[in-house]
């Protein structure tokens, strides 16, 4: 293995020890800040300890198996096929020239403003058995429905597909921004040593960019926990429809606190086992000798095939639904737009660009104060906050509404006991609540990436510097900063794009007369009226095309040799 | 400090303006909304509208406590205003225009929640495959004569639950059981999609009968999409148990809430719901049935005929909610 085990390279704070008195104190707001985020998932593990043995004993007697089975199912299929289509077209890209590779660069990113249940509907509505496709197919050969095999789009299947094509920019964008960042000594060394292209890519590339690999994989494994549309609408039981099965249908929001607590449980395993299978291994670049990355111009015959193999996620994932979508929306644009929906659009963007700014803010100060003083109670901290990720908005959002209502209630009470004053909900219904309740869900996104990219940087580096009498501000600016740029665009986008498509906490928590894109999108998907639906989910997607074609572009310059 | 002053001001200014009324809401917002500006154009009262899932809204009801800035919860289902009222989120109001316009089995004893507009869970069929003479009653659908021919959607749906609910009621848990075993044979297909999705299925013959409620197809009939047209046309519906119960029936409703501020235009809105300018837009937009049985039905609903509706006190439905969801579960109707 080529790649150093910087195991045995000096402790990450070193650099930083002369200001221990900040230490401290950057140490105190982390783990306020930790804490405070993670009131909502402590609200839902409060919930283990009030244990609805009765609810628990039908589950386990009637569909507990299919949850955990279908939930499964789920994850290994998704993170199956988001692997396959998002580190090859990666890798692709990156060290190859053929035809249109420029351009799919940005484009295969465009799926990831694509809201799943949108994906879902579409897919639903060309193929399903009642849809244009099928109906044409039936007339045309005067078959009927029993006479032929079709696949069945709402199914484990179908639902795996339609993640899978939503899901896997993550793991792009990541495994490319490694790829980028990635010295191409290392890769020319390891050709000189005997690796032909495969091996480069398998021996050395990968294990380079496989924590990076491994932050999308993440992601996508707790966005596929936390998915209720999709599997909803497709009648697939998971773990989430029966979390909510057990609040809305039985009535206990208590037993369904549970299951949600226990769907953190598997997050908890699986991050811990990639940690662990990663061990000790630290993974950091060996030279920060760059020299601008020589694309090997591939024949035309080999150009076609890479083609058509970077091009199916994205044709499936994006090109097609669109499709659907616009044909939709043309029968109807007349009646959705209006003065009424600039606002829908304004509040979403709006929306999304506080919290995403939010988070990265965030996730930098936690990130770094890890980083500068790590310590065990840091790193839990840190990793407890990522969960949110994993959980349904709508359990966050009450995770949420809780404690903020009790504080303004207490507020006050307290208030008209002293003052006569009543303050009533103070927070409470608020857009306050709602980008607090994002953060929560979110901050796993910012976080591990900008872990991720912290990671990358060797701490020789910043001794390096302080031998040249730089300060510890200094370093960051000048070299962190210029280091980090592409994956903190990227903790960026990630989170803009994630809060334009958000919907459940959206929906439980936002204020009168309040509504986004997400919200309208929903409601009338939700009462089957797809040609209607298709005008606001096609702004929610171009809205995300606009920040994912910049700072695409900004991943491509931020190469450190890039002239 | 200019700024903290600002926000003072706007705060008093909110106290001292026009009248309001805040809504949570289950209904979406496409299909109240009109009739709320309506109803400001005619009273001056501004509508504050919160939209959302009902249980959520109950949630944060609930939550949110004594406090609460919402005065009016409306849903569209009688289970969950039981579930309101339940959880003491209702207060009881005194309005003669309300109980002189809802007759007695859709609003609650106690005056807590009204009942706003009707629907019936129907059957629709195929009439390429179905013989009319074949249909009965919901506990006929258990009979093995329909193998394989039943859609239905999940029973995580309320519609659902409510309609196993009154079965409960009207026949008790075993027979509920046994027949809802019996009907889960013969599903022509895992449950999956909403109403309108079972009607498709019906139209494309993936199977031959459906449980819908019966304004969806009214819906599809006067949709603007051609295909909706298209497939609503090739299927009838039919009216259950018309020789027993009658057809199950639920209402969307409201009630006000117990730390309304602005109790008095919550009572106006409600009385303007069941005014005859909103029970038309509801029987012509959402083609749903008036609560008042003196107004006209839509020309669709008239098509449908007169019918029988099972006169099941609705406040029952709530109570055996949980029991219905977990029969569902326990007889594998996913």
């Amino acid at each position: 293995m080529l790649a150093t085990r910087a195991a045995q390279a000096l402790p990450n704070g070193l650099a930083f020890k002369t200001s221990l008195s900040k230490l401290t104190k950057w140490n105190f707001v982390l783990v306020f800040l930790s804490l405070l985020f993670s009131i909502p998932l402590a609200v839902v593990f409060g919930s283990l300890f009030f244990p609805e043995y009765d609810v628990w004993e039908h589950l386990r007697a009637t569909v507990l198996t299919d949850y955990i089975g279908n939930s499964l199912g789920l994850l290994v299929g998704v993170g199956f096929f988001s692997l396959l289509l998002g580190v090859i077209p990666a890798w692709m890209v990156t060290m190859y020239r053929f035809p249109l590779s420029r351009q799919l660069e940005w484009a295969l990113l465009l799926p990831m403003s694509m809201p799943a249940y949108i994906i879902a509907y579409s897919y639903t509505g060309a193929l399903d058995v009642a849809g244009p496709l099928q109906t044409m197919f039936r007339e045309f050969t005067g078959w009927q429905y029993r006479d032929y095999w079709f696949p069945e789009v709402r199914s484990l299947g179908g639902a795996i597909a339609m993640l899978s094509l939503v899901l896997y920019p993550y793991i792009y964008l990541l495994a490319r921004a490694a790829f980028i960042e990635q010295s191409v000594c290392v890769l020319e060394v390891s050709r000189t040593l005997g690796c032909n292209a495969v091996d480069a890519f398998r021996r050395v590339a990968l294990p380079l960019a496989r924590p990076a690999i491994m932050v999308g994989l993440s992601l996508v494994v707790m966005e596929t926990l936390a998915d209720y549309g999709t599997v909803q609408y497709f009648g697939v039981s998971t773990f989430t429809t029966g979390i909510f099965r057990t609040w809305f249908g039985l009535g206990n929001s208590l037993a369904a606190a549970q299951l949600s607590a226990l769907l953190l449980v598997f997050v908890a395993v699986f991050l811990y086992l990639e940690k662990r299978s990663r061990k000790q291994a630290r993974y950091h670049h060996t030279s920060s000798t760059y020299s601008s990355l020589m694309q090997q111009r591939l024949t035309s015959g080999q150009g076609y095939i890479a083609l058509v193999i970077c091009a199916a996620p994205l044709v499936f994932g994006f090109i097609i639904p669109v499709s659907l979508l616009i044909n939709w929306a043309m029968d109807t644009y007349a009646e959705v737009l209006g003065k009424d929906f600039y606002l829908l659009l304004f509040h979403s963007l709006l929306l999304a660009f506080v919290t995403s700014v939010l988070a990265l803010a965030i996730a930098l100060f936690m990130a770094y104060s890890n980083r500068n003083s790590p310590s065990l109670l840091n790193r839990i901290l840190l990793r407890f906050v990522s969960m949110g990720y994993a959980i349904p908005g709508t359990v966050i959002a009450v995770g949420v509404l809780i404690p903020f209502a009790w504080f303004d209630n207490s507020l006050d009470t307290l208030l008209m006991e002293n003052l006569n004053i009543s303050s009533g909900l103070l927070i409470s219904g608020t857009v306050f609540t709602l980008v607090f309740a994002y953060l929560v869900r979110f901050l796993a996104v910012s976080i591990n990436t900008v872990e991720a990219a912290l990671v990358k940087i060797k701490p020789v580096m910043d001794e390096v510097a302080k031998t040249t009498g730089m300060r510890a501000g200094t370093i960051v600016k000048r070299i962190h900063i210029p280091m980090m740029r592409g994956s903190l665009l990227t903790a960026l986008l990630l989170v803009f794009v994630d809060v334009l498509k958000e919907l459940p906490a959206t929906l439980i928590l936002r204020p009168f007369n309040f509504n986004t894109l997400a919200v309208r999108t929903y409601e009338l998907a939700n009462e089957e009226l797809l040609a209607e639906a298709a005008v606001p989910a096609l702004a929610i997607v171009i809205a995300g095309i606009i920040p994912v074609i910049i700072i695409s572009n900004s991943i491509s310059r931020s190469r450190p040799g890039h002239e | 400090m200019n700024k903290l002053l600002f926000i003072c001001l706007l705060l008093v200014q909110q106290l001292s303006f026009a009248a309001e009324v805040n809504v949570y809401s289950a209904r979406k917002e496409a299909l109240i909304k009109p009739l709320l500006d309506r109803f400001t154009e005619e009273t001056s009262i501004e509508v504050n509208l919160v939209t959302g899932k009902a249980d959520t809204l109950l949630k944060r009801l609930e939550v949110e406590g004594k406090n609460s800035p919402a005065d009016l919860l409306l849903t569209v289902d009688v289970a969950r205003l039981i579930r309101g009222k339940d959880k003491g989120l209702f207060q009881a109001i005194n309005s003669s225009i309300l109980e002189q316009t809802i007759p007695e089995s859709y609003r609650d004893a106690t005056n807590q929640w009204f009942g706003l507009s009707l629907r019936s869970r129907v059957i629709v069929y195929s009439p390429d495959r179905v013989n009319k003479s074949d249909l009965d009653s919901y506990i006929d659908l258990a009979d093995e004569k329909w193998k394989n021919r039943i859609c239905v959607r999940s029973s995580s749906n309320v519609y659902n639950q409510s309609m196993v609910a009154a079965m409960i009621a009207n026949y008790g848990i075993e027979k509920t059981e046994r027949w809802a075993k019996g009907l889960v044979n013969n599903f022509a297909r895992s449950p999956k999609g909403g109403d309108r999705d079972q009607i498709k299925a019906v139209a494309a013959g993936v199977c031959d009968v459906a449980l819908v409620n019966n304004y969806y197809l009214a819906g599809m009939l006067e949709s603007s999409q051609k295909s909706e047209v298209v497939a609503a046309n090739k299927i009838k519906l039919f009216w259950p148990s018309q020789d027993g119960r009658g057809a199950h029936m639920n209402v969307s409703g409201a009630g006000v809430l117990k730390p309304a501020k602005h109790k008095k235009e919550a009572i106006q809105l409600l009385e303007f719901l069941v005014s005859d300018y909103a029970q038309q837009w509801y029987a012509d937009t959402n083609h749903e049935y008036s609560i008042n049985p003196n107004i006209e039905s839509n020309s669709v609903l008239k098509s449908w005929g007169k019918f029988k509706a099972d006169d099941l006190n609705l406040g029952l439905l709530g109570k055996h909610n949980t029991d219905a969801v977990l029969l569902m579960d326990r007889v594998g109707w996913k």
